[in-house]
């Protein structure tokens, strides 16, 4: 069970959070001009990393703020937390 | 010497398993994923297609990933057609599956319960009894005092949290014994002359155009006629080399056993609403799944909250379970769709199959899929089971959307 | 009752104290500070059951939790099937039996309590033997938050055993001491009987504290039998000690044949001997201060057994002092006797050759194979493991962030060793987190060691014959054997996991404690490979097996989900309600009356609301508070339809859809003022919905200026509905025209009675005129209880969900989450006219273009009415085409879809259903069949609305 460093709260239990999947995956600008197929990867298709993962969280039983993340998909482990209106952090 | 204990005794396995050849420069089918799809498919190619210059590439050891980790329930009585129909062939094949294979696969027909409690469940269970039996698929559905007499230690007291308001019954449902179907599998494809070649990781592709000409491994390229990609949990990191989009994410999902008890629960009990789901295997020992962690995972491994809250469930569900002993937890890798259906069928190259997104299906699948997919790359072309489950449905929108629906996992 | 193996004095029992057990029947005696298993061997017994498969007997030889023999079955004071002898605390009234390998569980709840505790920590160190015990004290000293947990009933680890001294001192002094000053640190928790079990990430360490199991019947009810501690440590320190480990040889499985260290524990723990003649066969030092120790309290040690060839030279010295024979270069090869060993065949052992053996009588077989480190929770911490070739054992291999491995589980044998390295690795960790150790942290002195002879690294002793593996055990409690590893290897399998699952080795009650090395050694020499390149199988958790019902801890009963109920639940109960589990509401379904079911019970309620007045505790509809200069903004983008234009005092029904299109949510709309909105939800949706909200405001449109907050807890609503209900509504709030003109459907009023603030809403679930009354729920009783007394004129009747779900299916209103799955558009609901036009853009609308969507056989919402005019359709029917002969065809049968939803109606005088069908509103009039029972049932395909579908009731 990780111990999740939320940006406006610091660390706080896992059981506080929950998952959102991939981060930076913008609603489009302009839905009606998408293909079905462009519009189908914006709904169903989502990365799947293993490695480092940029990622959504929402701190649901604490400020119930999202925020996004880095992890180890393999490891787990948090790289870094940052808020949404961050922009993604380069990864090596 | 003292009596031996009833089912304390497994079945011995043969003498021989399998060849561990060199691999070769190349095969007409290279299947990507020694787990029980992978080698369902490889048997199923060389017995029903004559098909055996055939690799199966695995990359740890055979079978090892969600082939040895899952909780071996098997039954049909899915909601949808297109489900019951991959299932249900499944289960007609496990039903004849100890003789194809020669091996003791420990197949017990004991029937599964998903318990219904909330008049919600009800509706949901009656839609999919109904749904089945017109599919000809064995189910029903029973009061809680016949939940009672299938299996007398579930609480059907209705002064708990959630009542068990009644249950689905289909009789024909079971466990198997996982690595005994894998190895049986393993077994014949080998003595088929189906190359299985383990510690063997798929690193890359080489492309001509729209055709896949080999895998590049830790064992060296090997050259390939056509290419299928059973690798579950590791699916996205084979397509991501081939450039492929798959709407797969890969979670931990969990599962524990607890030390050898006398037999208690004859039968498979599963709850959604109280998440359990349950079997007392064939030596005595409690088998259970947990809920799915909530991240994508890789490392087989997951929260130990979720072990917490299935022991809190199997407790309030089974009060008798009380000083049974958790015995080992583990994790594997499930391969989760959009619309917790499989995604089998064709990619953008031509030579190269999917199959992927079983979820917590996978198991109960194995010999049904491996008989289609073995179909699907022998004619190059989908078999009619499995066509429903292309990829290209996440795009028309004709999802097969069995969590919505059949609101049973597992 | 004798306990002829008693010492005459000595251990750490209280011998002024005797208890009474029974074991198999047997009445025996104990003393407080025995196990189960010391007390049966102080009364000779060592045979504890037969073995799972074979039926050999087997016996307790070891200690503690690595025993694979000692399995048993507590009866009273509450059945607790396979527990280990070695780790039952004797208490008065036990009752057990022997196991062979399968337990039983009680037929009765457990009424013991079982509770969780969290704990943070700086420095969480696991065993209080000597490395723990220093580096615990090293972190006390330096001001850490520590916590120290052991799993036996006290501290000192392997100075329980032996007759060290620290300090200068006996060695169980020093351990008082430490103890001691370890109780004066305020930031120091000291667990014993604790087990850490599991390791997670982020120094998350689950341990068991077994509270009040070794009091018996004496333990107090209120007080919880197990507690699991949740400790989350900033740095763990693991010294978990070492298991020693066993040499495989023929017969090796007889009662009577344990580890030697166990023997040392049983004599000086608990004063105890083993047996009058003993063996000694080992392949290390360690083996011979068993057989000095055991000589010195009066047995007779026929031998030591040494497989080096030189032995060592220095033990040889003491053992030949103490008149012990030293038989270097030589193994057991087998053992005879059935119930207990009679004695050892001994034989010469020279460059891996068995020589012929000789018959040594013995009634105690004592056997050392060197020591496997307790590397489970480095490992369960994903630690990489090393093979250490001299220790014959895999160690750690890596240094871990956050997680420390100190003493003999890091493969530090010696005790002086352990002291030293329990202070450096405590340091270390104190160092990582910037602590600074005291001044005073002294290192306690032991005596210097002696360098013991290299132990040789002896998996088995070769086999004489092919009959010879077949009682070689590896894993005595699935009864493997050499031969069994023999068999894998042969069939092909490589792979130690493979070895495992072919074999069973290691899937028993103990996870492989003593069989998973020399799994890997005995498959590491048949394969002729390394056995690094072996490896392990891998270690999960739990390290010892734990019960369920600690792991539920208090998440049971009542508290295993929440209850939410309203402010009106005790009136609903006092009412005689029948409650509906919806979410985790507790929520009336019907109110019978004297001797009515469901079914009158409904039928009188829905007359009632068709013909006079009903009233509902609606407080549990979702509630969510939207805000802001942006609110309609953020609203017309959830909902299908638009929410900008709605009119300040005005309501509106709306929809909302996922982005694949599928209707998620429904409810109506308030809006309050020009920035300020009321949102509806469903009761079970209300949470989804305000995390819906917050997921768009706060990942994609932080522009927006809208805060959502839930009020759902904040306002008890009652909607008082039927022809009668202006009347009600009127009388109560005589300060509100109520007129239809004046207080038009679709719109709401706030008002007062006697000074406390209520909303009314013109709002209809049901097609009859209706008023929402909206209050806090401080005054929900009051408020409540004045409207029934208003209506009482008019026969006012309460009613539950049950008629809600039947007014409001027979004017077509779906629910969602009955009569949709997830799979459902607001089109297919009969619902475009809730869908804009107008707006560009809102979620979902994209996916409305897709081609699935297009397709004319969607399921579509309709209503079904049974030709018969009497069939209730069960909930959840399908739906098949119309069968000219009424006989259903062999499956398979093309389905048509499903009835969602089926009531009797008293309006309409007959049953009639909602269902999702094929093309559905293009076959309005068509008859086709639903199986009920076996029988074919024809039903009619209506419109969705079947009463009062020109909405003529609304105004009343």
């Amino acid at each position: 069970m990780q111990l999740i460093a939320c940006p406006w709260c610091g660390p706080r239990e896992e059981v506080e959070f929950t998952y959102g999947g991939q981060a930076h995956v913008p609603y489009p600008d302009d839905p009606a001009a998408l293909s079905d197929e462009q519009w189908a990867h914006y709904v169903f298709f989502r990365d799947n990393t293993k490695g480092r993962f940029a990622e959504r969280w929402n701190h649901s039983a604490g400020c119930r703020r999202w925020f996004n993340a880095v992890r180890d998909t393999t490891s787990y482990r948090f790289q870094r937390v940052y808020r949404v209106d961050d922009p993604k952090p380069v990864t090596p | 010497m003292s009596p031996r204990i009833p089912g304390a005794d497994l079945p011995e396995h043969p003498d021989a398993l399998w060849r561990n050849p060199e691999p070769k420069r190349s095969y007409d089918v290279v299947i990507v994923g020694g787990g029980g799809h992978g080698l369902a498919t490889a048997h199923y190619l060389a017995k029903n297609h004559g098909i055996t210059n055939v690799a199966v590439l695995e990359k740890g050891w055979l079978a090892g990933g969600n082939m040895a980790r899952n909780t071996t329930i098997i039954r049909s009585n899915y909601l949808w057609d297109e489900s019951s129909g991959i299932y249900e062939h499944s289960l007609k094949l496990w039903e004849g599956l100890e003789e194809d294979l020669g091996y003791p696969i420990l197949f017990s027909q004991r029937g599964v319960l998903n318990l219904a409690h909330t008049l919600q469940d009800v509706r949901d269970s009656v839609r999919r009894v109904e749904a089945n039996k017109l599919n000809g698929v064995d189910a029903e559905w029973v009061e809680p005092d016949e939940v009672r007499k299938i299996c007398p230690v579930v609480n059907t007291s209705t002064d708990i949290r959630y009542p068990v308001l009644g249950a689905t019954y289909q009789p024909r449902a079971g466990i198997a014994k996982h690595d005994y179907v894998a190895w049986g599998f393993a077994r014949r494809a080998s003595e088929a002359g189906i190359d299985l070649i383990q510690d063997c990781e798929v690193t890359g592709f080489t492309t001509q155009g729209d055709r896949v000409t080999g895998v590049r491994t830790s064992r060296g390229d090997i050259a390939a006629g056509t290419v299928a990609l059973c690798a579950a949990g590791h699916t996205s990191v084979l397509t991501d080399m081939l450039g492929i989009r798959v709407p797969v994410q890969s979670h931990p999902l969990q599962a524990l056993v607890s030390e050898l008890l006398e037999p208690v629960h004859p039968t498979v009990v599963m709850s959604n609403a109280v998440h359990v789901y349950v079997s007392q295997a064939h030596k005595g020992e409690l088998v259970m799944g947990a809920g799915v962690d909530s991240y994508n995972g890789y490392g087989q491994r997951g929260a130990f909250h979720i072990i917490e809250r299935q022991m809190a469930a199997a407790v309030e569900l089974f009060p008798v379970f009380a000083r049974a002993h958790l015995l080992r937890t583990w994790g594997g890798i499930v391969d989760v769709s959009p619309d917790a259906s499989p995604i089998v069928g064709r990619t953008p190259y031509e030579n190269v199959y999917l199959n992927c997104g079983w979820g917590t299906g996978g198991f109960k699948a194995t010999p049904g899929i491996g008989w289609a997919l073995a179909h699907t790359l022998a004619h190059d072309e989908p078999h009619p089971l499995v066509a429903p489950f292309s990829l290209d449905r996440f795009v028309t929108g004709a999802l097969v959307d069995e969590h919505g629906a059949a609101a049973v996992a597992h | 009752m004798s306990t002829p193996f008693r010492t005459a004095e000595g251990g750490r029992i209280d011998r002024a104290t005797t208890l009474q057990f029974t074991f198999d029947g047997r009445s025996l005696t104990g003393h407080p500070g025995d196990t189960l298993a010391s007390a049966l061997l102080a009364s000779g017994q060592h045979q504890v059951a037969t073995s799972i498969r074979l039926g050999r007997p087997r016996g307790i030889s070891a200690a503690w939790a690595e025993d694979p023999g000692g399995l048993v079955q507590v009866e009273e004071p509450f059945p607790e099937p396979m527990l280990l002898a070695s780790t039952v605390e004797l208490f008065d009234g036990l009752v057990a039996h022997g196991l062979p390998g399968q337990g039983r569980l009680a037929d009765v709840p457990d009424s013991a309590r079982y509770d969780a505790v969290h704990h943070h920590v700086d420095v969480l160190v696991v065993g209080a033997g000597p490395a723990g015990l220093v580096a615990a004290l090293g972190a006390a000293r330096a001001g850490a938050r520590v916590a120290l947990v052991d799993e036996q009933s006290e501290a000192g680890g392997s100075l329980l055993s032996g007759t060290d001294r620290v300090d200068g001192v006996p060695a169980l002094d020093w351990v008082a001491d430490a103890v001691a000053e370890l109780a004066r640190h305020p930031e120091v928790l000291h667990l014993q009987r604790t087990t850490a079990f599991g390791v997670y990430d982020d120094g998350f360490v689950l341990a068991l504290e077994r509270r009040t199991d070794h009091l018996g019947a004496a333990a107090p009810r209120r007080v919880s039998r197990q507690r699991v501690w949740r400790i989350r440590a900033r740095s763990i320190v693991v010294a978990t000690g070492a298991h020693e480990r066993p040499v495989v040889f023929a017969d090796n499985d007889r009662p009577g044949i344990m580890l030697a260290r166990a023997a040392r524990t049983f004599l000086h723990r608990y004063g105890v001997l083993p047996g009058r003649e003993a063996v000694v066969f080992t392949t290390n030092d360690s083996a011979y201060d068993a057989a000095l120790d055991l000589a010195r309290a009066g047995v007779q040690v026929q031998a030591v057994v040494d497989a080096r060839p030189a032995g060592s030279p220095q033990r040889r010295a003491e053992c030949e002092r103490a008149g012990i024979r030293v038989l270097s270069g030589s193994v057991v090869t087998g053992t005879e006797g059935v119930e207990r060993i009679t004695s050892a065949l001994v034989a010469p052992f020279t460059d891996g050759e068995v020589g012929a053996a000789s018959v040594i009588p013995c009634d105690v077989l004592l056997v050392s194979g060197g020591w496997n480190p307790a590397v489970h929770l480095f490992s369960q911490a994903r630690g990489r493991l090393r093979y250490d070739e001299v220790l014959g054992a895999f160690v750690p291999g890596e240094e871990l962030d956050g997680l420390a491995v100190a003493g003999s589980a890091a493969g530090v044998l010696d005790l002086a060793g352990c002291l030293a390295d329990g202070q450096r690795v405590v340091r270390a960790a104190l160092s990582a987190l910037a602590i600074v150790p005291a001044a005073d942290d002294r290192l306690p002195s032991a005596p210097e060691p002696v360098v013991p002879a290299a132990p040789l690294v002896l998996w088995r002793v070769p086999d004489t014959s092919e009959a010879h593996a077949r009682t070689q055990f590896v894993d005595l409690q699935r009864d493997a054997t050499v031969a069994d590893i023999a068999r894998a290897v042969g069939a092909g399998l490589r792979s130690i996991e493979h070895v495992k699952r072919y074999t069973t080795i290691g899937t028993a009650h103990d996870q492989g404690k003593t069989s998973g090395v020399l799994t890997s050694g005995i498959t590491a020499e048949l394969l002729g490979i390394p056995v690094q390149d072996t490896g392990t199988t891998t270690f999960r958790p739990p390290y010892t097996p734990v019960a369920f019902a600690a792991l539920a801890g208090r998440d049971r009963g009542r508290l295993f989900d929440p209850e939410r109920v309203t402010a009106l639940h005790d009136w609903h109960v006092a009412a005689g309600a029948v409650f509906e589990d919806v979410g985790q509401w507790k929520r009336p379904r019907y109110y019978p009356q004297p001797g009515e079911d469901m079914e009158t019970a409904v039928l009188r309620e829905c007359a009632a609301a068709r013909t006079g007045v009903g009233i509902i505790d609606g407080s549990t509809l979702g509630k969510i508070d939207v805000q802001g200069p942006d609110a309609a903004v953020l609203l017309d983008r959830l909902y299908t339809n638009m929410m900008s234009s709605l009119k300040v005092g005005a309501v509106r029904y709306g929809v909302m859809c996922g982005v694949d299109g599928m209707v998620i949510d429904d409810g109506t709309v308030l809006r309050l003022a020009e920035d300020r909105f009321l949102v509806l939800t469903t009761t079970g949706g209300a949470a989804k919905v305000l995390d819906w909200m917050e997921e768009w405001v706060q990942t994609e449109w932080p522009d927006l200026r809208v805060h959502c907050t839930s009020v759902t807890e904040q306002w008890a609503t009652f909607p008082v509905v039927g022809p009668r209900s202006r009347d009600v509504v009127g009388t109560l709030f005589p300060d509100v025209d109520v007129s239809t003109e004046a207080f038009p459907f679709m719109t709401w009023r706030d008002t007062a009675l006697d000074g406390v603030p209520v909303r009314l809403a013109r709002i209809s679930f049901s097609g009859e005129l209706a008023f929402e009354v909206h209050v806090s729920p401080w005054y929900a009783v009051a408020v409540w209880q004045r409207l029934l007394e208003a209506g009482r004129p008019y026969g006012i009747t309460p009613y539950g969900t049950e008629t809600m779900h039947v007014l409001r299916a027979e004017k077509g209103y779906p629910i969602i989450g009955q009569d949709t799955d997830g799979t459902v558009t607001p089109h297919d609901l009969g619902m475009a006219w809730a869908v804009s036009k107008k707006k560009p853009d809102f979620i979902g609308k994209r996916s409305f273009a897709r081609p699935a969507n297009q397709d004319p056989r969607r399921k579509q919402l309709v209503g079904l009415l049974p030709v018969d005019r009497h069939t209730l359709l069960p909930e959840g029917s399908q739906i098949v085409e119309f069968v000219a002969d009424g006989e259903l065809p062999p499956p398979p049968v093309p389905m048509l879809g499903h009835v969602t939803s089926s009531y009797r109606s008293a309006e309409l005088a007959r049953p009639f259903a909602l269902a999702l069908v094929k093309g559905g509103r293009e076959r309005v009039g068509d008859t086709v069949h639903v199986p009920v029972n076996g029988t074919l049932v024809p039903v009619e395909v209506t419109g969705s609305v079947l009463v009062d579908p020109e909405g003529a009731r609304r105004d009343g």
